[in-house]
């Protein structure tokens, strides 16, 4: 691959959501030079600029947090430790504040700011801005596409694409960070487009594993025509097209509610009406959520009157925990010079079994990024004299195993959506659905490894369609070795708790796929570059 | 999806183009050109980042239609987000005094079901 400009950085973050932010920010801080390279542009990229992130937010009060981890380890169901859970209410509680100066807290209704739950789009515009106020060069319309290797086995930096020129672009840097998100295999849900697993696939393409990918059995619920925020829908009542109000159980009771609406939806139209929704809201929505009102709005939907058509969007891998393996307690991956935060990596750490949505995500998002970010940048400044050649390790899209030919993309994108997020399948997973769902997305990714090949724009495409087969290939065999019910991870066929299987599972592997137990933590060393 | 930037409005900034987390727009001679609609992922961030006020985003994922621009510039949807966003207010002008109810009323959405759902379940039984 022949690259047409050339920079370096001491820290390179991939990505541009809140976790990259924080993660260049955190770097920065350490008086190291740092790059941030984003697919889409930081402050509107990822899931939370269209969100309302609230975070995990407990007072340094030794009994309130006592009392909020053991809550949380309970959820965790054996797979979350303590002493990440510490931390992360230690640093998101000491951090989040640091926005103040680009944002507009408001009132917590006591005198002083409510800083807790931010709004989306004010949250990224802050955080873009506290990052260049650090002296962080960002790079917006960037998809990396590959990481490249030096001759020591560590991580060099990557080649990305600049799409409003469709040329090459290769950063070297001392320490590469993944804060790509997660994937929601374009599920429609908002913010999610560019989260197609991008940093997944990066990372096994250089030795790493994924961790917790069965939990990912997450949707929410939003009208038929677009995925909006869901603070109207939590009263809803739902009726089909007839008018015959649907049995659903409430939206606290999780699985079960779920497989209401989805065996409703595979049935017919289903229809939300929010009449009994707490009065107030009505005259709220519009100052707290403006952008799920102009959804009604722009449509001539009164939506706290009419009833209106929903459906479930997949969150694939967002709301769910599953992500690329941490080794150590500086968010490192078993990839030499290779760090990963925020839904790029697995959040079992502090969500365990539970899903990683909403509040605990949040603060793994900020703290992650943060010592992700101050941990690269004392590897950096160690290893400043690296290696001159390097290695690219991107494979599909770039090298297929066959013959180059054009593979069927929307066939391809669609097959690999609907064996993950179907209704059928995802809420009713058995072995004998696993099975069949995973022979169709092993087709799928030997067509995109065998035959697909680009260059510029068309090359970043092919590499989201392999990133987005090879996360469903790794989700759909951990829910296969996953043989039991926990958490998230609901199997119809094993409907109970399995004490056999009280640890996570990592699953590995590009040309084949493979599950394992985890085994103790360790780090491995730098491996030589094969010839 | 977004479906139309107006051009008696737009300035030719192309802050949109750089906003847009999907590079859906590209910059051209005097409107940016809608270059990748089937990127779009109707987010609306386009319009937070137009001071013109001259983008509407249309309301559904797969529906790039949009209204003969005099019906658009009489409905008053133009700016409408960054309006209600407060979106060029100073950072103390209070646009975010009733974020700190997102929670609760959340909370109280799914405390109502769960009642509504637990009183049917008794008088089924009944």
């Amino acid at each position: 691959m022949i690259a047409s400009s050339f920079l370096r950085a001491d820290v390179l973050v991939v990505g541009g959501g809140m976790a990259a932010a924080w993660a260049a920010i955190g770097a920065a801080r350490q008086g190291v030079s740092v790059i941030v390279i984003d697919k889409g542009a930081m402050g509107t990229s990822g899931v939370t600029a269209t969100g309302g992130p609230g975070h995990w937010w407990v007072p340094p009060d030794r009994a309130a947090r006592e009392a909020a981890i053991a809550r949380q380890m309970d959820k965790a169901q054996g797979l979350a430790e303590r002493a990440w859970m510490e931390r992360i209410l230690d640093l998101t509680w000491r951090h989040l504040p640091e926005i103040a100066p680009f944002y507009p807290f408001g009132s917590n209704g006591a005198g002083g700011p409510y800083v807790q739950g931010v709004r989306g789009p004010e949250y990224m515009r802050a955080l873009r801005k506290l990052a260049i106020a650090h002296g962080v060069t960002i790079l917006d319309h960037h998809p990396a596409i590959e990481l490249l290797r030096d001759e020591d086995g560590r991580i060099a930096g990557v080649h990305a694409v600049a799409l409003a020129s469709g040329d090459v672009i290769e950063i070297r840097s001392g320490a590469t960070i993944l804060a790509t998100g997660g994937c929601a295999f374009r599920s429609g849900l908002i913010g999610s487009h560019t989260q197609t697993g991008d940093g997944y696939l990066m990372a096994a393409e250089a030795g790493a594993s994924l961790s917790g990918m069965e939990f990912s059995i997450s949707y929410s619920l939003s009208p038929a025509w677009a995925s909006t925020r869901t603070l109207p829908y939590f009263a809803a009542r739902f009726f089909d097209e007839a008018g015959r109000e649907l049995d659903i159980p409430p939206p606290d009771a999780g699985h079960s509610h779920l497989q209401a609406l989805g065996r409703a939806m595979l049935e017919g139209p289903v229809l939300a009406d929010l009449s009994d929704a707490p009065p107030v809201l009505e005259g709220l929505l519009r100052r707290i959520q403006p952008l799920t009102a102009a959804a009604f709005d722009r449509r001539g939907i009164d939506l706290f009157r009419q009833r209106f058509a929903v459906r479930l969007y997949g969150e694939g891998t967002i709301r769910g925990t599953g992500g690329i393996r941490i080794v150590d307690r500086d968010c490192r991956t078993e990839v030499p010079g290779l760090f990963a935060a925020g839904d790029a990596a697995t959040r079992e750490l502090v969500a365990g079994a539970s899903s990683g949505g909403g509040a605990v995500n949040s603060a793994w998002a900020l703290s992650s990024g943060l010592i992700a970010g101050e941990a690269a940048a004392g590897e950096a400044i160690i290893g400043r004299q690296r290696p001159a050649a390097v290695r690219g390790l991107g494979r599909a899209g770039f090298h297929p195993r066959r013959g180059t030919r054009a593979i069927d993309r929307a066939g391809a994108i669609s097959t690999v959506r609907d064996r993950v997020l179907s209704y059928d399948r995802a809420f009713w997973r058995t072995r004998e659905t696993l099975e069949s769902a995973g022979h169709d997305l092993e087709s799928v990714w030997t067509e995109v490894a065998d035959h697909a090949s680009g260059e510029g724009r068309d090359l970043v495409e092919l590499r989201e369609i392999a990133a987005m087969a090879a996360t469903a290939r790794w989700c759909n065999a951990a829910a296969l070795a996953r043989d039991e019910t926990r958490g998230l991870a609901v199997r119809a066929d094993r409907p109970d708790k399995d004490g056999a299987l009280g640890h996570r599972l990592l699953a590995r592997g590009l040309s084949q796929v493979e599950v394992i137990a985890e085994a103790p933590v360790q780090p491995r060393e730098p491996q030589p570059v094969a010839a | 999806m977004i479906a139309a930037i107006v051009e008696a409005r737009c300035t030719g900034c192309n802050a949109c183009v750089g906003a847009c987390p999907t590079r859906v727009l590209e910059p051209a001679a005097k409107v940016p050109l809608i270059a990748r609609l089937d990127a779009c992922q109707t987010c609306y961030l386009c319009e937070l980042a137009c001071e013109a006020d001259a983008i509407w985003v249309a309301p559904g994922e797969d529906d790039a239609t949009a209204p003969a621009e005099p019906v658009l510039l009489a409905s008053g949807q133009l700016g409408q987000v960054r309006r209600d966003h407060g979106w060029n207010a100073p950072l103390d002008g209070g646009q975010l005094d009733d974020y700190r109810l997102l929670g609760p009323l959340l909370r109280e959405g799914s405390e109502i079901a769960a009642r509504r759902y637990a009183a049917g379940r008794t008088s089924e039984a009944r």
